[in-house]
């Protein structure tokens, strides 16, 4: 079943055009990933979909015009993480991780016991139950990685979205973050739409790969079918290679490799 | 956890470790204990020199099921009763006020340093007030003080204009251009009101007295005036605390999880500038104590709005009556206008705030 479909969007600023009549559809429980160079508009589609940022074409999350729905209704629905989430000075682990709460709470309401026992064990899940009191601004990178996405799972929705999770993250953590969304996904079949750039990353972990260039869709499918090295050394500019290791695709910049 | 919560677990699990900050017993009982101590203060000393103990026995007289003789003449209880009360009542309602009002507008434009006057308030209000005094209706001669009046609209008016001139500016996608028309809007009616000044010098001394903030003209009627717009104010303001907390996550993620960011702006910001236009209307500009209040608040007992709001009041209220006894006590009989003092700790109080945030503003 088509989870989030998106139809015939476009985005411009003046005379740019940021997108240019993209279509997408993501399954119930996928794991997709956009990829592209820098410019393509993994961001700007990315939330386009999350409906932050106005569009022209159509937008539907489980069959519901994203346009038609108040926030809250809309923030039951996905959640988001942008690339660079803000963090509020002063704000403790366990408040942020409650107000993902927000779109479940009656209007200007307060939480109730049942949001805080979710949220208790979203922080256990998440190994932040030790952090609670801790504020944000004097965790690590790692850290507060793992904050943003226990807020999102605290939102309780069936799609999330998440702009470049790994940006800030070293190799160790960039695999842990990555692997906990994978059990986040078996737990509670949440369907997770990202942007990547580390292309191995995003081969080795989604289901399905976009690769996005100048606002277009240039390629759509499995890793194997859309990691190809020509296709990926035109559109990057770069000299790539795609090796297969052990049935991994793994995507190397070549030094000098002039005959690819 | 799409359609299902995941099982909950029995009550009695340590849930208390996730929950918000919130008001805690000893921060409102000390808030409480300030005003108390300050009100007392404040009835009890005053250039009458009434008696400490007859004028307690007097304000003990009108409690419920007490009664006891004070032996204070009808004058003596007057200046009790109708000067020094309705003084501390009404710089409580203006210290509580401005003070929830800044608080407010730090939590919406997410900036430390957002007052309530931000927006162009003080400078509309003492365009407003200029007029009123320079045309004769504010020297208490007519039935009704138009001083308060014109003060009032002319801070709503300027906020209105800011609001508007910062809107068409593109505020939507900034808050900071709402910030940047509000020290355009100020400066321009700044300007025809220091013109307005200039042009009738003899009541110069009554509007410099006015812009300088004072209590010494409080009564009962000032009270009955702000008491409405304060009350109102401050429980449209409470209502938003935990809204305004998921505010710091900015208008992006704070849209994501489900509000609407520039509602809520406009709400507070409309409630904030009436609390602030009606206290400024009947006590002249008195700078700074929507700055000192919350921040201090903020750095004793935590960021969130949960608290900083409703402490804000408590200590703003007792804040600014201890100002105004320091006021007409330091150079007894003669007053120091309350301005000059909140400036006088403010200003320097500002410059810590400045640097202590030096890394939130980036």
């Amino acid at each position: 079943m088509n989870l989030c479909v998106a139809k015939e969007v476009s985005v411009r600023v003046g005379e740019i055009s940021i997108l240019d009549n993209i279509s997408v559809s993501i399954e119930a429980g996928e794991w997709v990933s956009v990829v592209g160079p820098n410019g393509a508009g993994k961001t700007t589609l990315l939330s386009v979909m999350a409906g932050l940022r106005t569009a022209s074409g159509s937008i539907s999350i489980d069959g519901r015009d994203l346009e038609k729905l108040n926030p809250r209704e809309r923030a039951r629905l996905l959640a988001y993480v942008p690339q660079h989430p803000e963090i509020p000075p002063g704000m403790k682990v366990s408040s942020y991780v409650l107000l993902g709460r927000t779109p479940h709470l009656p209007f200007l309401g307060m939480e109730g016991p049942e949001d805080f026992r979710l949220v208790e064990q979203v922080l256990e899940q998440f190994d932040l139950a030790t952090l609670g009191q801790r504020t944000l601004e004097s965790l690590s990178g790692g850290e507060l990685q793992r904050c943003h996405l226990a807020r999102v799972i605290a939102q309780s929705t069936p799609i999330i979205f998440l702009d470049e999770p790994t940006t800030a993250l070293d190799l160790g953590h960039q695999q842990q973050a990555l692997d906990r969304i994978r059990r986040l996904r078996e737990e509670h079949q949440v369907t997770v739409v990202m942007t990547m750039h580390d292309l191995t990353l995003a081969s080795q972990y989604s289901d399905r790969i976009i690769l996005m260039s100048e606002g277009r869709i240039a390629a759509e499918g499995s890793p194997a079918e859309v990691l190809e090295s020509h296709r990926l050394s035109d559109l990057y500019g770069a000299h790539l290679k795609v090796l297969n290791i052990d049935d991994h695709l793994v995507v190397i910049p070549i030094v000098g490799y002039e005959e690819l | 956890m799409r359609t299902e919560s995941p099982p909950l677990r029995p009550a009695d699990v340590r849930v208390t470790s996730v929950m918000p900050e919130r008001l805690r017993a000893p921060g409102v009982l000390l808030g409480f204990a300030a005003i108390v101590m300050a009100a007392g203060a404040g009835l009890l000393i005053g250039p009458a020199g009434i008696d400490k103990t007859a004028a307690i026995m007097e304000l003990l007289d009108r409690l419920p099921f007490i009664s006891v003789d004070s032996g204070l003449s009808e004058i003596q209880k007057n200046i009790i009763w109708e000067v020094r009360m309705p003084r501390v009542v009404l710089g409580s309602l203006v210290g509580a006020t401005l003070a929830v009002s800044g608080a407010s507008y730090q939590a919406v434009f997410r900036n430390p340093l957002a007052d309530p006057y931000l927006l162009g308030a003080a400078a509309g209000a003492g365009l407003g007030a200029t007029i009123a005094i320079v045309t004769g209706s504010g020297d208490g001669v007519g039935t009704f003080d138009l001083v308060p009046l014109l003060a009032f609209l002319g801070a709503l008016i300027a906020v209105a204009l800011t609001y508007s001139l910062g809107y068409s500016a593109g505020a939507q996608r900034s808050p900071a251009a709402l910030l940047l028309a509000g020290v355009a809007v100020a400066s321009f009616l700044t300007a025809i009101q220091t013109f307005i000044q200039q042009q009738n010098v003899d009541t110069i001394r009554q509007v410099y007295s006015w812009i300088l903030g004072r209590l010494n003209t409080a009564s009962w009627d000032e009270v009955s005036l702000l008491a409405p717009y304060a009350l109102a104010s401050t429980i449209l303001i409470l209502v938003y605390r935990r809204t305004l907390d998921v505010m710091r996550l900015g208008d992006v993620e704070a849209s994501s999880v489900g509000i609407r960011p520039q509602l809520v702006r406009l709400v507070v910001i409309c409630a904030a500038s009436l609390g602030t236009a009606a206290a400024v209307a009947v006590s002249g500009l008195i700078a700074f104590v929507g700055l000192i209040v919350p921040h201090t608040v903020r750095l004793l007992v935590g960021a969130s709005n949960r608290i900083v709001l409703p402490l804000s009041i408590l200590f703003g209220a007792a804040f600014l009556v201890m100002v105004d006894l320091l006021g007409r006590s330091l150079a007894s009989p003669a007053e120091i206008p309350l301005g000059v003092i909140t400036a006088f700790c403010g200003a320097p109080f500002f410059v810590v705030v400045l640097r202590s945030s030096k890394k939130a503003l980036g």
